[in-house]
């Protein structure tokens, strides 16, 4: 019987672990060591639950229910002074307890902090659209629809962005494999050439070192050159390389170290 | 779908619709001018545009995923790929990331010269920004001059390092190389004559009757546009806001160097093209700092940190131990602490960012990819409808997008 391998996270594994490993923690410091994150955060905890907080590398980490997102960077940015949203995307942890975190990376210009709220949902669950407080949302939260097929609510054109629109599956999930799954394989020639050409075709190879040595139609070796298409599955005959030049070939010379210039200085 | 015979050819880019007068024009993605492979779909109305609907995803090589299934020294050479035109700022910018997450410090020569490294490649940039944004308009002299000192920079990154556009010259821990000897004399050769240089650029285009025209108020992006597509770098600054990461949060050097951040409240292309000449004295004037500070730093490239940097070529081939570390840190790659960082830094483009989320593995759990250009292409959605099609060019020129940062 053949191993089992688990499907919900098909990234690559390391192939060797020490048993005893135990993988060290970047430190998380306390929020009350910052006097402009305590303020924000207690502003925060004003009106919103928040599930955790604390700082990792200089930067404000805010754990909030997800419900709660639109309101909480709306309080941020009009007065909390968090004028730019820098980036927002998601991770997966489908595999380890079923839910997507989703993360917004904010910036206040004249305090010159950032800090990153997060929060998670499940698999089915949508969440609210900040695109009405910074348009940069616009296009974020469509690549992270495009890359996990999370839905954003309210938001006026939730379209892919990145891949095709009529692409299926979700590629940064963990579950997507990288070298493509079955309908990635067929999808040019389906749409190029349709349905009817996959057995001349074959699938679209990903593996951008594969060469097949019996290939003459998309591989030459040099020296034993045959006409495009012969089969060599039984050996192909030796060509010795030829150059052109050495028969003499008009305004064509040999290279001549000796008599060539060489320049060290370019006077510019 | 018309049905084309040889009376009725058929246009496969324009679409005709009598009822409302309205066009729709496909620009692109096959386009000289759109600076890569963007596509727009405008709608217009006569030569004007009313709608602008930028499609992007044609350069999409899922960099996200790749370095989910590859450890952090081998994700390396895929950053160079992004911004190709300043291949060393993304090096330098992931590399940081991993050692901010680490708590790594870098030997102070592996700082100077990655500050040279940083600063050639912002002139580059900004030289290659302006040649073919130049030559978009029509200004083919400018394009020719600018190329040829952005040849003279390609010369010497390649002396440094080998390559000419996809760098790899940033190590995570430090740099692989120490300057070569005429390094330092070429670098001063092309800044002292660089002045002159901008100069001769700056006398062809400042009152050039066709650049004024397709560079004074067109395309002019207000403050609360800026801010709220996230733009960054040139795109934010000429629009009034005093942001460069470099000044406001140094990393590397940059709080020891002497510059200014040059800055313009008026938001449109010609405040774009004079916000880069101004750079581009600005990083003239840091690379001279640079080399002075390169004398008197101690010859070390690449921090000590055994666990998760190779330990320095002698050691390897004398010592056992050192050898079957970096056996480790190669086959199987270094293991930075569970946690998560996010790095900006100032790329000639804007702030490039690395969202850098590590469950203790040595392959990244998440990482995230925060390119400038991204946004920059998002904003001509907003920012293209009310001009005419000629200014389209011109826009897009003075977004400065390079499309392997904004599909990754």
């Amino acid at each position: 019987m053949r191993a089992y391998t688990p499907k919900d996270n098909v990234q690559k594994k390391p192939y060797y672990t020490d048993r005893y490993w135990v993988a060290p923690q970047v430190a998380k410091h306390d929020v009350s060591s910052d006097a402009v994150f305590t303020d924000d955060l207690e502003a925060i905890k004003a009106q919103f639950d928040v599930l955790e907080a604390y700082i990792q590398v200089d930067q404000m980490v805010v754990i909030i229910n997800a419900a709660d997102n639109f309101g909480v960077i709306e309080m941020l940015k009009n007065e909390r002074a968090y004028n730019q949203l820098s980036e927002m995307s998601a991770i997966d942890w489908l595999a380890d307890e079923g839910k997507f975190e989703i993360f917004y990376q904010m910036l206040s210009m004249s305090k010159r902090k950032r800090l990153r709220i997060k929060c998670k949902i499940d698999e089915k669950e949508s969440i609210q659209s900040v695109e009405k407080l910074f348009r940069s949302a616009d296009w974020s939260e469509r690549e992270m629809y495009d890359m996990f097929g999370v839905i954003v609510n309210n938001h006026p054109f939730m379209k892919r962005i990145l891949m095709p629109d009529d692409w299926e599956g979700f590629p940064l999930r963990k579950t997507y494999p990288l070298q493509g799954d079955e309908f990635a394989a067929w999808y040019e020639v389906d749409k190029i050439f349709g349905k009817e050409a996959r057995e001349i075709i074959g699938p679209e190879n990903r593996d951008p070192a594969r060469i097949d040595r019996y290939d003459t139609e998309r591989f030459a070796r040099l020296g034993h050159e045959v006409p495009r298409g012969t089969d060599i599955s039984n050996g192909e005959p030796d060509t010795p390389l030829v150059y052109q030049e050495s028969e003499g070939v008009f305004m064509i010379e040999k290279f001549d170290a000796e008599k060539s210039v060489v320049i060290s200085d370019r006077d510019r | 779908m018309q049905q084309p015979n040889r009376l009725r050819p058929f246009f496969e880019n324009i679409t005709f619709d009598r009822a409302d007068n309205e066009m729709i024009l496909n620009f692109g993605p096959q386009h000289p001018s759109a600076h890569g492979q963007l596509r727009l779909m405008l709608h217009m109305q006569q030569e004007q545009i009313t709608k602008a609907h930028p499609d992007i995803g044609y350069l999409h090589r899922g960099m996200e995923k790749m370095a989910e299934n590859m450890i952090y020294n081998e994700f390396m050479p895929t950053t160079d790929r992004m911004d190709y035109i300043a291949s060393s700022s993304n090096n330098y910018g992931f590399a940081l990331a991993v050692e901010r997450l680490i708590g790594l410090e870098v030997p102070r020569r592996a700082k100077v010269i990655r500050m040279m490294l940083l600063e050639t490649n912002r002139l580059m940039s900004h030289l290659f920004w302006l040649a073919t944004t130049a030559l978009d308009i029509g200004a083919m002299t400018v394009f020719l001059f600018a190329f040829r000192e952005r040849e003279y920079l390609m010369d010497l990154i390649e002396d440094y390092c080998g390559a000419r556009l996809t760098h790899s010259a940033v190590r995570i821990g430090g740099v692989p190389l120490d300057l070569p000897d005429n390094f330092i004399a070429d670098l001063r050769k092309f800044l002292d004559k660089l002045p002159e240089n901008i100069k001769d650029y700056e006398d062809l285009l400042d009152s050039n009757r066709i650049w004024l025209m397709r560079m004074e108020n067109v395309g002019v992006i207000s403050e609360e546009m800026a801010l709220s597509w996230g733009c960054s770098g040139v795109m934010l600054r000429a629009s009034g806001v005093e942001w460069d990461i470099r000044k406001e949060e140094p990393y590397e050097l940059y709080d020891e160097v002497e510059f200014n951040v040059p800055v313009s409240d008026k938001g449109d292309n010609y405040a774009r093209y004079k916000l880069y000449m101004a750079e581009m004295r600005e990083s003239a004037k840091i690379l001279y700092q640079v080399i002075d500070m390169y004398a008197g730093t101690q010859p070390a490239l690449m921090a000590h940190a055994p666990q998760y940097i190779s330990a320095p070529k002698l050691d390897i081939m004398t010592q056992n131990y050192s050898l079957m570390q970096h056996f480790v840190l190669v086959t199987q790659g270094m293991r930075p602490p569970v946690g998560e960082v996010y790095i900006p830094t100032e790329s000639p483009k804007g702030e490039l960012g690395y969202y850098i989320n590590s469950q203790g593995g040595a392959y990244p759990y998440r990482l995230k990819l925060r390119a400038p250009s991204f946004w920059h292409t998002g904003i001509l959605t907003d920012l293209l409808p009310g001009h005419y099609i000629p200014d389209v060019v011109s826009i897009i020129g003075t977004t400065n997008i390079v499309f392997g940062e904004v599909d990754r």
